[in-house]
């Protein structure tokens, strides 16, 4: 039977891990290379590395800090930000990620995930998604959650999953940050429509959030998230076994 | 001499990490001769099962693979690496393997429930099934990481430890001193790693 996933995401600007509320406010928590390798050790089952920096410079030192991470973490690691086409696939896939997130690339270059996926697998494409409702309709968002693009979000999930990409990262704006649980009617939605691996994004704020999540929408698998892990309000090892005490598989090392 | 073999196939970063990890040196090598001179082989592998198997003969490998396995030294296939040690794969067409260990490579679509995701992918518990000496460190219920579509068939006796998903699918495969697993021990945490050490220590 296999494992709901536990995600912890790092977002790395200028070296640093930095996790903002509704995108905005950010501030540092800790190193990436050691905050990283700690979670691959402590019963993370994946991680998702975030390069929000904007500057070239930025991105050299983000590549080089990939790299230092990549050497420390067993666990599958997943790379995004700045992904715009298969050279950044190469570039990142060659620092030791395991698979490349998008979602501003694909969104300004709608081939980029099939030719991606035609060279490298649909297991190593995932689409990032952020969506947020707008007048009652689910609206994709770009540039780090600045910019409505007017596409209609489930619609332009099964677009990206019909051209190759293996598993969609569902961040909901509207739940994240909040911490009052994962966004369960947009993910309904989503499941409904594709049948590669969900992961849910945006609004854990504690154990039971994760819970309901997987028990009410069992084709969800994972859940991810930032700043609760990263300060300890969520500890993974406690909430693997709060998920296997409410009979949810989860990968616990021994 | 450990020979990790590198003949263009998939990313080799995770594998030497984890050998960093465990303080174990490897050989990185494409060169058949040296193949034939190692101590131990391991046979890693990541995408196509035609193009993996087309360029091990393109270079020579393949025999120097089959060859080194057949005199003794241990061979540890890894994910497409494992697959490419049974005697044919269906993936996209019917493709002749090295032959080291009978079955044949069949998509999971065939045997699994309808409406489960494929790939078959994450972390899954294996189901231990005989005993080996790479499980030497690790117990049934241990998860470990699964990417793939395709799995080991018709090499029953064989299996060593199996993954339930919608079917019992082959985790991992021995005949003799070949080894065989199709989950990613470079991706499966401490678990993996304690893998990657017995099989170096052995």
């Amino acid at each position: 039977m296999i494992t709901k996933r536990i995600i912890p995401c790092l977002d790395v600007r200028n070296g640093r891990v930095v996790k903002g509320v509704n995108f905005e406010g950010l501030n540092d928590v800790a190193s990436p290379v050691e905050l990283a390798a700690y979670y691959s050790a402590n019963g993370a089952d994946e991680l998702v590395f975030y390069d929000i920096t904007a500057s070239a410079e930025g991105r050299a030192l983000f590549t080089d800090i990939l790299t230092e991470t990549a050497k420390r973490v067993f666990i599958p690691l997943t790379v995004g930000g700045g992904i715009n086409d298969v050279s950044d696939f190469d570039r990142v896939l060659k620092c030791g990620a395991d698979k490349v997130s998008v979602n501003s690339g694909a969104i300004r270059n709608p081939k980029l995930i099939g030719e991606a996926a035609k060279r490298y697998g649909d297991q190593c494409v995932v689409i990032s998604a952020d969506v947020k409702r707008v007048d009652g309709v689910f609206r994709v968002f770009a540039k780090g959650g600045r910019e409505n693009t007017g596409m209609e979000g489930i619609s332009w999930i099964k677009y990206c999953v019909e051209e190759g990409a293996g598993e969609v990262v569902l961040n909901s704006i509207d739940t994240d940050g909040v911490k009052q649980g994962f966004d369960l009617e947009m993910l309904e939605k989503v499941c409904e429509v594709v049948n590669v691996p969900v992961i849910a994004s945006g609004g854990a704020g504690k154990i039971d959030d994760f819970i309901t999540l997987f028990r009410t929408l069992p084709k969800v698998d994972a859940g991810l998230a930032a700043s609760i892990f990263h300060f300890g309000e969520v500890k993974i090892p406690d909430l693997k076994q709060a998920m296997r005490d409410a009979g949810i598989p989860a990968r616990i090392e021994r | 001499m450990i020979a990790l073999i590198d003949y263009g196939v998939g990313n080799l970063f995770s594998l030497i990490s984890s050998f960093a990890a465990i303080g174990q040196e490897v050989t990185v090598t494409g060169d058949p001769e040296a193949v034939r001179r190692a101590d131990k082989i391991i046979l890693p592998g990541v995408g196509a099962f035609r193009d993996a198997i087309g360029l091990l003969r393109e270079s020579g490998l393949d025999r120097a693979v089959t060859d080194a396995a057949k005199g003794g030294t241990p061979l540890l296939g890894i994910c497409l690496g494992m697959q490419l040690l049974f005697d044919k794969s269906l993936e996209y067409g019917e493709y002749e393997g090295l032959h080291l260990i009978p079955g044949v490579v069949r998509p999971i679509r065939d045997v699994i429930s309808p409406g489960l995701k494929i790939p078959h992918i994450g972390w899954n518990p294996l189901i231990m099934k005989q005993e080996s000496p790479i499980f030497k460190y690790v117990k049934d219920g241990d998860c470990v990481y699964f990417v793939h579509s395709y799995y080991a068939a018709d090499c029953g006796e064989y299996v060593t430890a199996a993954a339930e998903y919608g079917a019992e699918l082959t985790a991992s495969v021995q005949k003799e001193l070949v080894f065989g697993c199709q989950f990613h021990p470079e991706k499966s945490g401490e678990i993996g790693l304690r893998m990657l050490r017995a099989f170096c220590e052995f």
